[in-house]
């Protein structure tokens, strides 16, 4: 009875999918367009120069010449005219662990931030956040000169350092490692902390009483109930500091003595001074490769402690 | 209590002589100016379904979190298993909860969920294994184990709660509404189950509910609960019949209520005269003295239509104002002067003829079925 009526209908049905389909192919090309057409022009076709000037020579004048060759890289893993070097693998070693380092001062001093910060009423909240915010309003460059007036060796904070006995007398506080670190957790911690205090403003509280009343101690209801809610924050924040923090040269430069040699400085030496953009290109390539084999093992990191094996 | 024939009286009179699972003495439990909980004393059997029913605020949630250590008492005692519980933090409790609103780790499968008190508890693995297993049959999701809970239904996560609590094999069981975000099929089901569940592995089962029906079908025991205060507590069947004030028997079920003077005293009875005429009801301790008022009240069902018979003693002249019929019973609304009374009466024969609105009938209060309320 109903199928010679319901074969029209099912043909109908056909030809509207096929409608909606393309209708949904032009809709998406329209849409996207503009966003791919950008991700060209902007991305890809700069990548692509910076990938072919990287397989090329320098020419006497500082000019990017033929032929390609890849003693860029050589150069830049140690083995370069007068045998092995390891300037270049020793800056990025450099670089790689002051992000790391700076990424890990700074999840430190996130969580109990990111904690208070949430704990606070409605009002308060809202001018902690704008607190963390507020030194993006000054320069990188001021806010780091401004630390070593700070740490200069008659400054407050430098007699205060003295008066607990961190410091000698007389001594600086700058240049040293611990300035260094000072001024990267100044720069970097605003990125650290906001994506984990929205994780943990989102946190569910019933988790760890759920914990609790299984049996797990403070530490392990962070560690089970806690610190996977917060995760996706977390991760997200780490990778916000580290990406910029292995390209920056400014605050090692001013607050570590002027003799540090970073992959930040040293891409802005080869495409300045040294005139040398085949070799820059390299570096900075491989400091892209760098980064993105540091995201992904840090996002497989974090998926696999997603995973609850025997505690 | 005698009346009822069946097993549920025998198992409550056993369940008498235990040793208290629970003594809570004199706790107060305050937020700011709020009084969640007020000198709240009461002692639970081991074995025994107990229940905390009471409308939402009446502090029965942080009763049950100051019994599993969540909430602390401002002042008062807890006893579990006769220890003093004030001491002992939550994670060493000798109680699970079951969270309203299931609170299973989101990230860890259906069966690490469960796991989770053992390995908490460094029970060796093969054994966690064991135990899960078991946990896991007991509730029926063996086949659910490594599914994550955000790919299981609401009553799927239920079991989860229950099994994750249950293997513990804890002292207490605590549950927080644990069937109040489930539709009523499923709840009415799960009522059976978890009953059941609990006669065989004769956990003592503490039970928060604002549904007075869940109440009266699991539990031996209820206090009924208002503003942080017990305003009863007591078996199911004697809080249904004797209903201490109109509070606990407007919660529990439906009354209606009648306000009176008492007019005559004799050793087991009394005559109250009332706006609709003098009622005899039977005398029991602590029943006003002559000349005090009375307000009486009587259950629906209790109150029976009589359609023939003329004026008799305790028959209300009445006319019929609405008729529901809901299958096995009837309910009717009916007009005695001033008063709606409200009637149920079961349609035990096909051939029971119904009530139509506007009919004359008179309304029998037994004597025997009336109660007298404190306010």
């Amino acid at each position: 009875m109903t199928g010679p009526r319901l074969r029209p209908r099912a043909t109908e049905i056909q030809f509207g999918e096929h409608l909606t389909r393309l209708g949904n192919l032009v809709r998406s090309i329209l849409t996207s367009g503009p966003a791919i057409a950008w991700v060209t022009v902007f991305l890809l076709v700069p990548l692509l120069g910076i990938v072919l000037f990287s397989v090329l020579t320098r020419g006497p004048y500082g000019e990017v010449a033929l032929p390609f060759t890849i003693e860029n890289y050589l150069r830049l893993a140690g083995f370069g005219l007068f045998g092995f070097d390891p300037q270049y693998p020793v800056i990025i070693l450099r670089s790689l662990l002051l992000a790391a380092g700076t990424t890990l001062v700074c999840v430190l001093a996130a969580f109990p931030l990111a904690f208070f910060i949430a704990g606070l009423p409605g009002r308060a909240k809202q001018i902690a956040l704008t607190l963390v915010v507020i030194p993006f309003w000054t320069n990188l460059l001021i806010r780091t000169y401004a630390w070593q007036i700070l740490f200069a060796p008659d400054a407050a904070l430098t007699q205060a350092a003295v008066g607990l006995g961190l410091a000698e007398e007389g001594m600086p506080l700058y240049p040293s490692t611990l300035a260094v670190y000072v001024g990267m957790l100044c720069a970097y911690l605003p990125f650290l902390v906001l994506p984990l205090y929205t994780s943990v403003e989102k946190i569910d509280w019933t988790l760890a009483e759920a914990a609790s009343d299984l049996g797990a101690d403070g530490p392990r209801v962070f560690r089970h109930a806690i610190l996977p809610q917060v995760m996706p924050g977390m991760v997200a924040g780490m990778i916000l500091v580290f990406i910029p923090a292995t390209g920056q040269f400014v605050i090692p430069d001013l607050l570590g003595g002027a003799k540090t040699v970073m992959l930040g400085n040293s891409i802005q030496q080869q495409f300045g001074a040294s005139r040398d953009w085949p070799f820059g290109s390299a570096i900075a390539l491989v400091a892209m490769g760098v980064v993105l084999i540091g995201l992904w093992l840090q996002t497989r990191y974090a998926s696999q402690g997603d995973e609850e094996g025997p505690l | 209590m005698t009346e009822t024939a069946g097993e549920r009286p025998a198992t409550r009179r056993a369940l008498a002589d235990a040793p208290p699972a629970i003594e809570i003495e004199s706790i107060s439990r305050r937020f700011g100016d709020f009084t969640a909980l007020d000198r709240i004393s009461l002692s639970i059997r081991k074995g025994e379904f107990f229940a905390l029913l009471g409308p939402s605020g009446c502090g029965k949630t942080t009763l049950l979190r100051i019994i599993g250590g969540l909430d602390l008492a401002d002042e008062g005692v807890v006893r579990i298993g006769g220890a003093d519980a004030r001491t002992i933090p939550a994670h060493k409790r000798p109680v699970n909860t079951v969270f309203q609103s299931y609170a299973l780790f989101p990230h860890m499968t259906v069966r690490d969920n469960v796991a989770f008190g053992l390995r908490m508890k460094r029970v060796p693995e093969p054994r966690v294994k064991d135990r899960v297993a078991g946990a896991l049959d007991l509730v029926q999701i063996a086949s659910f184990a490594d599914r994550k809970p955000a790919q299981l239904s609401g009553g799927q996560k239920q079991r989860v709660a229950l099994a994750r609590a249950l293997v513990n094999e804890p002292q207490v069981l605590l549950l927080d509404e644990p069937l109040g975000a489930l539709d009523l099929k499923l709840r009415k089901e799960l009522q059976v189950e978890l009953l059941s569940l609990q006669r065989r592995l004769g956990i003592t089962f503490v039970f928060v509910t604002h549904d007075q029906e869940e109440a009266l079908v699991m539990s031996d025991r209820i206090a009924v609960m208002r503003a942080g205060r017990i305003e009863q507590m007591g078996e199911v069947h004697s809080l249904y019949e004797r209903p201490r004030n109109r509070f606990v028997g407007q919660f529990l079920g439906s009354v209606n209520l009648l306000e009176g003077k008492v007019e005559r005293r004799a050793p087991n009875e009394f005559l109250a005269a009332t706006a609709l005429g003098p009622l005899r009801a039977e005398l029991r301790p602590g029943d006003p003295e002559p000349g005090g008022a009375v307000t009486l009240a009587i259950r629906p069902e209790k109150v029976r239509i009589v359609t023939d018979g003329g004026p008799g003693e305790n028959r209300i002249p009445a006319q019929v104002e609405q008729v529901i019929y809901i299958g096995s019973e009837s309910h009717y609304y009916a007009r005695a002067g001033e008063q709606l009374f409200i009637v149920y009466a079961m349609n035990a024969r096909a051939t029971t003829r119904e009530l139509q609105v506007g009919e004359r009938v008179a309304l029998e209060l037994p004597a025997g079925s009336l109660i007298v309320l404190e306010d």
